[in-house]
């Protein structure tokens, strides 16, 4: 098995051959999912894993989206959908011009969400969804809008759950074992690679919607993603977290206030 | 030889279940300490829901503080930690706890192996663990973990279980240190010494 220095040196390849920082990640769930490729990809030696990560430049790719979680699904949490769309978005709708932040959008289920929820507001004309993920080959999956046939159903349920009244089968047509949504919504989202451990804010947001992401972040990471997030924010724009992840232990949460039961803070300083 | 593993040294006991385990914890918990000098993790097979019912429900047995986990939560002694559904529950060395949305495992999210696991890898012999009526084998290969680790490996009594296949699975593969009844179950917690 794969001991404590080992998966220190793992960690120092890649940042020194391609710039990928997990060194503040929390430990416990990395050291699982390296320990778990490890063992799914067969390899027999640590210098075997090594070997391949330091050279195979295809393999980096499969190591990056393994070794980050992407599970998730649409309209996740229904709760917080139905906070979203009752109490968020009437506000939102304000501004002449939206702009939101998806940060950690792994394969695109909860961006499609949400520009469901703008289009169900009317809204969506007037919005544009940046969504970011360190991961491009999940990008490219969420840029598609073709999400498995075999989970619609569920994910119908979620939406009703979440205060939807329209008929979801209606927003995609199905081919094949595929569901691929409307271009109306693609339309409105930018995806682009984001690292939130190295790269900097690139806008200012009235959204910034960031979920289960920072729960593989330790403390000192998250405090620093937080920062991010804060540089990125006008006065009075939203920021959603997961729905166990909090502001409450972060040195910006005086400038914050927790709007309603759910995870979203708004921004009052 | 167990009883001299239980006069040992105790920082955390996380306790597994499934089937048929509520019940058991809710018998189990009126009778803890109220100053116990280590720290409680429960992690237990249950629907997401949007509330806190578990909690709650615990709470009102007893007057140790019971808190459902958030993401990088410090353990303290004294209190019952639940893991929330749909995540799976980590334990990292600065002694806080982390989440874990990742692919189930055992069909599970929580999964009582990867807490387990993940405990054992952090406290070792410090570690005790328990596991509870269940209908699956989840918790096995983590009891096993636990006990190679050097930890106090305990089992709720088949005979005593809503759901008798847990505990069984467990006695099969695991070389189990003490097999507990249900009315015993919060003396030899309390019995637990840091």
């Amino acid at each position: 098995m794969i001991v404590d220095e080992e998966i220190d040196i793992l960690l120092n390849d890649l940042l020194e051959l391609y710039g990928y920082d997990f060194s503040d990640y929390s430990k416990a769930s990395l050291k699982r999912r390296i320990v778990r490729l490890f063992m799914l990809d067969k390899f027999h030696s640590f210098a075997q894993f090594r070997e391949k990560l330091r050279s195979d430049t295809n393999y980096i790719k499969r190591f990056i989206e393994e070794i980050t979680v992407n599970v998730t699904e649409m309209f996740r949490d229904a709760s917080f959908y139905k906070e979203l769309r009752q109490e968020i978005l009437p506000v939102l709708g304000t501004n002449p011009f939206i702009r939101i932040w998806h940060a950690g959008c792994s394969t695109g289920e909860e961006v499609y969400s949400v520009a469901i929820l703008l289009h169900e507001a009317n809204l969506l004309q007037k919005s544009l969804i940046y969504a970011t993920d360190i991961n491009p080959g999940v990008l490219e999956r969420a840029r598609s809008g073709i999400f498995p046939l075999s989970h619609m159903k569920h994910y119908s349920a979620n939406y009703i759950s979440a205060g939807g009244l329209q008929d979801f089968s209606s927003y995609y047509t199905a081919n094949y074992d595929g569901g691929k949504f409307k271009e109306e919504f693609s339309k409105r989202m930018i995806f682009s690679t984001h690292n939130l451990v190295s790269d900097s804010s690139f806008n200012e947001f009235h959204l910034v919607i960031c979920r289960n992401v920072l729960i593989y972040f330790d403390k000192e990471l998250q405090e620093k993603v937080f920062e991010l997030f804060d540089a990125s924010m006008g006065k009075l724009a939203y920021l959603a977290l997961g729905s166990k992840e909090t502001l409450k232990f972060s040195s910006i949460h005086h400038k914050f206030k927790q709007v309603g039961k759910e995870k979203i803070w708004r921004k009052i300083k | 030889m167990a009883q001299d593993k239980i006069t040992g040294h105790c920082k955390l006991l996380v306790v597994g279940g499934s089937a048929g385990s509520l019940d058991v914890i809710l018998k189990m918990v009126p009778g803890l300490r109220h100053d116990l000098p280590f720290a409680i993790v429960l992690v237990l097979h249950r629907k997401s829901g949007g509330d806190y019912t578990l909690s709650d429900l615990l709470a009102l047995r007893t007057k140790v503080r019971v808190k459902e986990v958030e993401d990088k939560e410090p353990l303290e002694k004294g209190c019952i930690y639940i893991a929330p559904p749909d995540y799976h529950l980590l334990f990292e060395k600065d002694n806080t706890l982390s989440l874990d949305y990742s692919e189930k495992v055992n069909y599970s999210r929580p999964s009582i192996d990867v807490s387990f696991e993940s405990a054992a890898e952090v406290y070792g012999s410090s570690l005790a663990c328990l596991l509870l009526s269940g209908a699956n084998a989840d918790g096995v290969k983590g009891l096993m973990a636990v006990k190679q680790a050097g930890g106090l490996v305990l089992v709720q009594d088949p005979k005593t279980a809503d759901s008798p296949y847990m505990p069984q699975q467990a006695l099969l593969h695991v070389d189990v240190d003490q097999v507990l009844d249900v009315k015993s179950m919060s003396e030899v917690i309390n019995g637990l010494i840091c």
